[in-house]
């Protein structure tokens, strides 16, 4: 691990004071930050640990639920509003991890955190989003657990996180601060697609942090649940996954959301494939045509082809979970 | 460059200069020799390093030392003594809840947390509580038991 300087800030002002300076980067759980310093992936030249600062609420209105940057991944997952309001919330949390690290991990450093690709991982192969330019030794490598969705030349990493995908589905807000001011900005336009920039990842700014996620409580997002699929029962990333609520009103869809997770190189929605679902009962051949519009701009190799059928399989599963909810 | 830090570990007070970069496992294993802490892959894929930071089970690899300023730390060796030992303990021996032994020190610490769960009280929940422990020898069944027979019978 490279040597930094440690900053641990009482406020929230000293914080961004601290997170302007060069190289400066937050640590809050630090069981992702922590684990790439150690493979030298990352190499900040100071680290910000941003822990007392006064982001651990969950604060529940009259329509929307906000959650603290530093709430716990536990915390927020057992937390009763979420768990009867936003299920999906909850079930995502809970599928991510093992209980340890959900202790240790927050909110904030789960939408922030970085890819599982070995390539990425390991610093000895190409890897545009490790160092800018340099390829994508994926494209050509091991890849069967890459995205088929939202790849480029560059890269085909997955999003990891399964948080985001259950927030995406619920249009959630990532409330970010900055020693310029405030700013909110929907999840869905939180990520940033690959393209030929595959080391710029979110919208944040550098020494901007991410202070909470306010999730409207909507009818919809009472049935929202979360399906998970991998190569293991447990303490296992995506391989495929669905974050969906429906809300089926005289027998056709009146609002319909399906994020998708482990397939995409950003957590994936795509409304308006989702808008073809609405007014049509919720039938076996009307999922399969709003599964035809999602995967239409899928690119797969013959690795990772497999995803496809899977995802469709798990986006029935997942809508008919939360019909019946 | 060193920076200091203060932690109670398993109830007494420690201050110690630590590099920024030493995680909490290896502050426990190598400044303080409580080696029953054990380190696996140090990368959070294993669980073999479970403690407790203030009370609840976290992985030491991917802490830092320095994050740890002002915490109760508790490791295997504030847990029972070879003469008393905590009724997991206990009940990993009877059920034969280990072969090499090299994961039961983080399984035990991880297991306290899941016997105080009230919500957890069947093999598969247990199971799925569990899984961020491994065992390479396989001792699933014996630790999953032990853990169902301290619930039913020595609630702690
Ligand atoms: C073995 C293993 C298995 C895992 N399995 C899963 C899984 O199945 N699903 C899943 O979703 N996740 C999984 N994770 C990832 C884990 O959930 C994340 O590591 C964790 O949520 C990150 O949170 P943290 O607080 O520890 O972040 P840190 O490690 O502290 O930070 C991560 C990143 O976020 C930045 N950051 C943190 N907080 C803020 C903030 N408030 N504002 C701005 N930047 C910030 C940091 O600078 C850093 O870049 C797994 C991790 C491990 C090690
Ligand atoms: S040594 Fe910490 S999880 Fe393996
Ligand atoms: S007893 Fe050998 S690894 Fe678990």
């Amino acid at each position: 691990m490279r040597p930094f300087d440690l900053i641990r800030p009482e406020s929230l002002d000293e914080a961004l004071k601290a997170l302007a300076l060069p190289g400066a980067r937050a640590v809050a759980g630090g069981t992702n930050l922590v684990d790439l310093m150690k493979l030298s992936v990352e190499a900040p030249a100071a680290l910000v640990d941003i822990r007392r600062l006064p982001l651990h609420e969950i604060s529940l209105g009259a329509d929307t639920v906000v959650m603290g940057a530093l709430v716990a991944n536990s915390a927020a997952a057992a937390d009763p509003a979420i768990v009867l309001q936003a299920p999906a919330i909850s079930e995502a949390l809970l599928s991510g991890a093992s209980g340890q690290i959900r202790n240790a991990a927050t909110l904030g450093g789960n939408l922030l955190q970085r890819t599982r690709c070995g390539y990425f991982r390991a610093a000895d192969w190409a890897c545009g989003k490790r160092e800018p330019g340099s390829g994508c030794a994926a494209a050509t490598g091991i890849n069967a657990g890459h995205a088929v969705l939202g790849t480029s030349p560059h890269c085909m990493a997955v999003h990891p996180s399964d948080l985001a995908v259950a927030l995406l589905a619920l249009d959630a807000t990532v409330h970010l601060r900055s020693r310029d001011g405030a700013r909110r900005i929907p999840l869905g336009d939180f990520y940033r697609l690959p393209a030929d920039t595959p080391h710029i990842e979110t919208a944040l700014a550098s020494g901007e942090l991410v202070t909470a996620i306010e999730v409207p409580l909507t009818a919809p997002a009472k049935t929202s649940r979360y399906l998970k699929l991998r190569g293991r029962a447990s303490y296992e990333f995506a391989t495929a996954s669905v974050a969906a609520a429906v809300l089926v009103e005289h027998g056709v869809v009146a609002e319909v959301a399906i994020a998708l997770g482990g397939v995409g190189t950003v957590p994936w929605r795509d409304r308006a494939a989702e808008a073809q679902l609405v007014g049509r009962p919720l039938s076996a051949p009307s999922i399969e045509a709003f599964c035809d519009a999602l995967l239409a701009g899928a690119v797969t190799t013959p690795a990772n082809a497999y995803k496809l059928p899977l995802l469709r399989g798990a986006i029935h599963r997942a809508l008919e979970r939360s019909a019946t909810s | 460059m060193t920076t200091s830090v203060t932690v109670t570990v398993n109830g007494s007070e420690r201050r110690l200069a630590v590099d920024p970069r030493r995680t909490l496992l290896d502050l426990l294993r190598e400044d303080l020799r409580l080696t029953g802490t054990k380190k696996g892959c140090d990368h959070g894929q294993c669980g073999a390093c479970t403690v407790l930071v203030n009370g609840r089970r976290v992985l030491s690899c991917l802490s830092l030392a320095v994050m740890a300023e002002g915490a109760d730390v508790t490791t295997i060796e504030g847990v029972g003594t070879p003469d008393a030992l905590h009724p997991l303990q206990a009940a990993f021996i009877r059920h034969d809840a280990m072969q090499c032994g090299y994961c039961t020190s983080g399984q035990i610490m991880s297991a306290l947390e899941v016997l105080a769960d009230p919500e957890v009280t069947t093999r598969e929940q247990i199971a799925e509580a569990m899984s961020g422990n491994l065992c390479r020898c396989g001792a699933y069944a014996g630790i999953v038991a032990a853990i169902l027979d301290v619930k039913a019978h020595a609630p702690v």
